[in-house]
């Protein structure tokens, strides 16, 4: 088939049609508004494929000579539609396509999907369980975070910083592995516990992690913190104050960067965060630097959450035993016909949550993780939705970088720390 | 979270606007008419329910009215959540937008959560419901000429035609 051939479907023929003719008229009418007539204002169209948009956001960003007066973010481009897959699954079989939603918070988007789903069933998880959850939520927040510090030192110019974070990201993922089998996307949370205890060696490897890890952050900070480059770039640039960030919805990291000290953590404990001693970092007045500071500092916390669970967690069952929820044991399926009944059932069929709604709010590495899961007594879910914090918090770039220059934008969109995948789902 | 019987207060100060009340997993919630919905967040506004966590969309099909609404409220100085749901028919799926700042209609109140602006789009985008008074109202995850609510529970999973135009291969015809 020529290339040039008219479009050979109806579909291609409407996808040629897109002319986004109403985003225009927006444009058009800013510029109507603009009475100096001295500086004529530059629509630019930034992404979907650009480095520094980490991941493929599209921006249409209107520029007054080289200050940004608007920004319309354009999402949708990763969009492939979970929740309605979500809704074809059973309870258990959501998990995995939960997790590829923010894919660097794998954790928390399960997490917060299985805290509702348990809620709704009423399923007591142990004690083992809940610290064993917090040792890998604790680690993926740190992984989350290097992988934002790697990404943001670069497009501030500093490569080598990403490279530095990797490392540090690969002893995580190899710790993941070691645990659950998966370095990303493990599945290793499940209804009422999770998949597996902690495998021989695991806490050995994980104290020498927990022992190198704030060396590592130490260094990090020699390398930026008195980084004149990095502090003109970061400080004073691009500030919001907490009561507009929070008319807009932000929360996490950037609400306690102008602040506010509010961590769901510490505000309203769920899993076993009531059981540990850690710090809530925050900045003084919501720019870039205390942005930066605030992630930075928070590591370090996680770290002291890690060691204090990791110290403290107790012995007992890693999966709640009754039976209707999760799996029996292998070894019990050679000798129980009951447990045999129960395995057929829960893998066929799947768990059946009693009707309800709940939405489930954590603390993800960018803010507020909520899941919001309808059941109606069957074994799938009818509606499972996320409130994904990359996706709120984008709305207040606008309000950032407005009257910013190009490059602080830049910079701000770094500190902003949104993940697509999330923001699409 | 307020208890059953603080749930009942609020029911009483909002009069009709509530059509009832759930308490459910300790969780409070207003189910309330979809007209008064700005009249109801602002009072609860008001009440220290500040900040709005999450809006979205829920199909309750085959139940009538189909379309519903939810906003997840918070009170950050009480740590205190609430939520407000409400219903609409497909027919008539328009409810109040509570992006535009301004007092609630019945000057009771101030109103205006710019976080709304994204979520009230996607509930517009994957339910069809249309939010009266909203400063952008377009689609945002799905294509702009996107046709249908994907959401929507009569909308079958798999069923978005996959087309690939300019890449059919020709069948090949093997000489044996």
């Amino acid at each position: 088939v020529s290339p040039d051939a008219p479009a050979a479907s109806e579909y291609r023929r409407r996808e040629q049609s897109i002319t986004l003719s109403s985003l225009g008229e927006q444009l058009e009418q800013q510029r109507g508004d603009d009475e100096d007539t001295t500086q004529e204002l530059l629509t630019l169209n930034f992404g979907p494929h650009h480095p520094a948009t980490h991941g493929v956001l599209r921006l249409l960003v209107t520029l007054r000579g080289e200050l940004v007066q608007d920004i319309k973010p354009i999402v949708g481009y990763v969009h492939t539609g979970i929740e309605k897959t979500a809704e074809d699954k059973s309870y258990w079989k959501v998990i995995p396509v939960i997790e590829r939603m923010d894919y660097l918070a794998y954790h928390f988007n399960s997490l917060a999907y299985i805290g509702a789903v348990e809620k709704l069933a009423e399923v007591v998880v142990p004690t083992r369980a809940e610290y064993l959850r917090v040792i890998h939520l604790e680690l993926n927040r740190i992984m989350s975070h290097l992988v934002w510090l790697g990404t943001s030192a670069l497009d501030l110019g500093a490569i080598s910083m990403f490279w530095y974070c990797f490392r540090e990201r690969e002893a995580i993922l190899d710790l993941f592995e070691f645990s659950t089998g998966q370095r990303m996307h493990t599945r290793y949370f499940q209804i009422g516990g999770v998949a597996e205890d902690i495998p021989p060696g695991w806490a050995k490897q994980l104290r020498g992690f927990i022992e190198r890890m704030p060396q590592a952050l130490d260094e990090y900070g020699d390398i930026l913190n008195s980084n004149e480059i990095v502090l003109q770039r970061l400080r004073g640039t691009c500030p919001l104050d907490a009561h507009t960030l929070l008319e807009l919805g932000v929360t996490g990291p950037l609400l306690r960067a102008a602040g506010n000290p509010w961590d769901l953590r510490k505000a309203a404990p769920y899993s076993a965060y009531a059981d540990f001693d850690f710090k809530i970092p925050v900045g003084t007045v919501g720019d870039n630097y205390d942005r930066y500071a605030v992630r930075m500092a928070e590591m370090y916390e996680s770290v002291k959450i890690i060691e204090q669970a990791l110290e403290g967690l107790p012995e007992g069952p890693y999966i709640t035993t009754d039976r209707k929820v999760a799996l029996p044991p292998r070894h019990e399926l050679a000798t129980s016909m009951e447990a045999l009944i129960h395995h057929f059932k829960l893998v066929t069929e799947g768990l059946r949550v009693p009707p309800g709604e709940y939405y489930n709010p954590i603390e993800g590495p960018r803010g507020e993780l909520g899941c919001f899961v309808r059941s109606d007594g069957s074994s799938k879910p009818v509606r499972v939705h996320m409130r994904d914090p990359s996706f709120v918090n984008l709305q207040a770039f606008s309000k950032m970088a407005e009257g910013a220059y190009i490059a602080d934008m830049i910079a701000t969109l770094a500190m902003l720390d949104p993940i697509l995948g999330g923001i699409d789902r | 979270v307020p208890d059953a019987t603080g749930l009942e207060l609020i029911r009483q100060e909002l009069g009709e606007a509530v059509l009832d009340t759930e308490f459910f997993r300790e969780r409070a919630t207003l189910i309330v008419a979809p007209q008064r919905i700005r009249a109801v967040l602002a009072h609860l506004r008001l009440q220290g329910y500040g900040f709005l966590a999450s809006l979205h969309g829920v199909d309750y099909h085959p139940a009538e009215p189909r379309l519903g609404v939810h906003y997840e409220l918070l009170d950050m100085s009480r740590v205190d959540r609430i939520s407000v749901k409400l219903r609409v028919p497909t027919d008539a799926a328009e409810v109040d937008s509570v992006v535009p700042d301004g007092e609630g209609p019945d000057g009771d109140g101030h109103l205006g959560w710019p976080t709304a602006n994204f979520q009230e789009r996607e509930v517009y985008d994957m339910f069809g419901v249309s939010f009266r008074g909203h400063p952008d109202l377009r689609r945002i995850l799905m294509p702009e000429d996107y046709e249908g609510y994907p959401q929507r529970r009569d909308f079958p999973v798999g069923g978005e035609p996959i087309v690939f135009t300019y890449n059919e291969s020709p069948v090949l015809e093997r000489e044996l």
